[in-house]
């Protein structure tokens, strides 16, 4: 596992008497399509939260392309190629997609702290956000307040946002939850179409789907993890079907 | 994008109604004085609460060192009124970037109780040293040298006003750079979702320093304006009341647009002295009921009375 990009060492997160976390050990490798899942309540936003550094993990250590970043703020971890989507949209909604792609690619090129200029002016964030507009579909939204944007919208710029970052480590939990299946495709075919060496961690209930996309599966359960392994391996395993998988899934 | 950059027909013509109001209506020069003053103090709070979320009972801490340190430096140091307003705003701004160290953590009611808290604090101060401050005598005897060494400060008021509003001109055409640019996204970013600002690399702890500090600043210009153009500070300037008329400004003008701040100084000082000329001790009942009126109507539809008729049934 030399070749991880990423990787988790015996990783402890307790909330009081809670143990959300329970010794997990994770390596990302470079260009993974790595796919965590695991029954409601395993753990599995609390990893990623950990992995982001929204929270700070009570034992073990994270690191990213060989440097320790445990205690690494947040947005710095962001600036290295760690970047992830939520579960749960998280958006600007006083901000319209274009103005919103705008503020993260100036962010991500290095110029969110000019204030003389205005926004937009730079011509290579405006060549990127045309480019992700048009790629997203939100052309024809691009004007309007994202508050008012229907939720197929509003999903598709939760991910316009974090490749618009540019992420070496992309983190993608639940990407296509309530998206209607006719737009779930297109989604999926843009997160495959990533580059190659770009590692992506992939959150997600959707059975068809993760064995469609991952070639490479941990199962977490109560914190901890249960086995890891090939899709097939994961879905021959009876310990996983037991917990996890259930007959459905078995089936296909 | 860059039609909201430019300047629209209506700014021109309310920045030349302005200057030239002191010259065509000598007799008011002096409440033009003050409300070029309250909007400088109200387009301040506007870059923390409008574009940052960041909710403050003590903005009246920075006008008040402000003025304090502009008064001061005029009585003890040098008369004249350029050099003591940068005094008074380089003042303002230590005082924000030390406080902005309160503001990171808790919640908007931890920030209000924090700052409410520093401002009483600094008043308790200026009351205790009165040696240097006059305690509550206020600091009397602080003569303004002309500005540009030319233009004496007059009792009409009409030199005051027009120094004021072209410091407030200058300091809005700043706002309004730094409000548009990708810094000030970044800002209406926090504001929106703290959460997701992070997690696209914007440097949350740090924008919050630099914008409360710029604030303070910007606030402490407005405090030095004020000693300076009345000849005058005293412990009235920190008071709670200045706090919250500023916020009161902004509930009428409205946040995050940087007009509002100005609208909103205007609207509230006419209004304070048309009713209290009429009603000298009940103007706060007025203004009170025209805010609970201002806020149940919604200020969109109280400006267009034409959709009153119609408007319910639609909605």
């Amino acid at each position: 596992m030399n070749d991880a990009v990423l990787s988790a060492h015996a990783l402890v997160k307790r909330f009081g008497g809670i143990t959300a976390t329970s010794n997990v050990t994770l390596h990302l490798a470079r260009g993974a399509r790595h796919a965590l899942i695991g029954p409601n309540g395993a753990g599995k936003t609390t990893l990623i939260n950990l992995l982001t550094g929204v929270l700070q993990p009570t034992e073990g250590s994270i690191r990213l392309q060989g440097q320790d970043i445990s205690r690494l703020a947040p947005h710095l971890r962001v600036r290295r190629g760690l970047v992830r989507t939520f579960q749960i949209n998280q958006l600007f909604d006083s901000l319209s997609p274009q103005q919103t792609l705008t503020l993260v690619l100036s962010q991500h090129l290095g110029l969110g702290a000019r204030w003389w200029q205005a926004l937009g002016a730079d011509a290579e964030v405006q060549r990127r956000c045309d480019a992700l507009l048009q790629q997203f579909h939100l052309q024809e939204v691009r004007a309007m307040p994202t508050r008012v944007l229907a939720y197929g919208k509003r999903r598709l710029l939760e991910i316009a946002i974090a490749l618009a970052c540019e992420p070496r480590v992309l983190l993608l939990d639940e990407p296509v939850a309530g998206v209607p299946a006719g737009e779930r495709e297109e989604l999926l075919q843009t997160v495959a179409a990533l580059p190659a060496d770009v590692s992506i961690l992939l959150i997600e209930h959707d059975m068809d789907l993760v064995f469609s996309f991952a070639t490479r599966m941990t199962v977490l359960v109560n914190g901890a993890v249960l086995t890891e392994g090939d899709p097939q391996s994961i879905a021959d395993d009876p310990r996983v079907k037991a917990v996890y998988l259930g007959e459905e899934v078995a089936h296909g | 994008m860059s039609s909201t950059t430019n300047w629209r027909w209506w700014e021109l013509l309310l920045w030349c109604g302005a200057f030239a109001m002191p010259w065509l209506w000598a007799e008011r020069a002096l409440v033009i004085n003050e409300i070029a003053i309250l909007a400088l103090f109200a387009v301040s709070l506007d870059l923390i609460l409008g574009y940052t979320g960041i909710v403050s009972l003590g903005h009246a801490a920075f006008f008040g060192v402000g003025a304090y340190s502009a008064a001061l430096f005029a009585k003890f140091v040098h008369p004249d009124p350029l050099l003591g307003l940068l005094v008074g705003a380089a003042c303002a701004t230590v005082l924000g970037a030390v406080c902005s160290a309160t503001i990171l953590r808790g919640s908007d009611l931890t920030r209000l109780m924090v700052t409410l808290g520093v401002a009483l604090i600094l008043l308790e101060l200026a009351n205790k040293f009165d040696g240097l401050t006059g305690g509550t005598d206020g600091l009397q005897g602080v003569v303004i040298a002309p500005l540009f060494g030319r233009f004496a400060f007059d009792l009409y008021g009409q030199v005051p006003a027009t120094y004021s509003l072209g410091v407030l001109l200058l300091l809005f055409v700043l706002a309004r750079r730094l409000v548009q640019s990708p810094f000030g996204a970044t800002l209406v970013a926090i504001r929106d979702n703290r959460l997701r600002a992070m997690a696209i690399g914007i440097p949350v702890a740090q924008r919050l320093v630099v914008v409360y500090t710029v604030a303070a600043g910007v606030a402490g210009c407005a405090g030095a304006l004020l000693a300076q153009t009345s000849g005058f500070a005293s412990l009235d300037l920190f008071e709670f009341h200045r706090s919250a008329d500023v916020m009161l400004v902004l509930v009428i003008g409205g946040t995050g647009w940087l007009y509002g701040g100005v609208l909103g100084a205007l609207v509230f000082q006419v209004l304070q002295k048309a009713i209290s000329s009429v009603t000298p001790q009940y103007w706060t009942f007025w203004i009170g009921l025209f805010l609970v009126v201002l806020v149940l109507v919604g200020r969109e539809r109280l400006v267009r009375p034409w959709t009153w008729r119609f408007g319910g049934q639609r909605v």
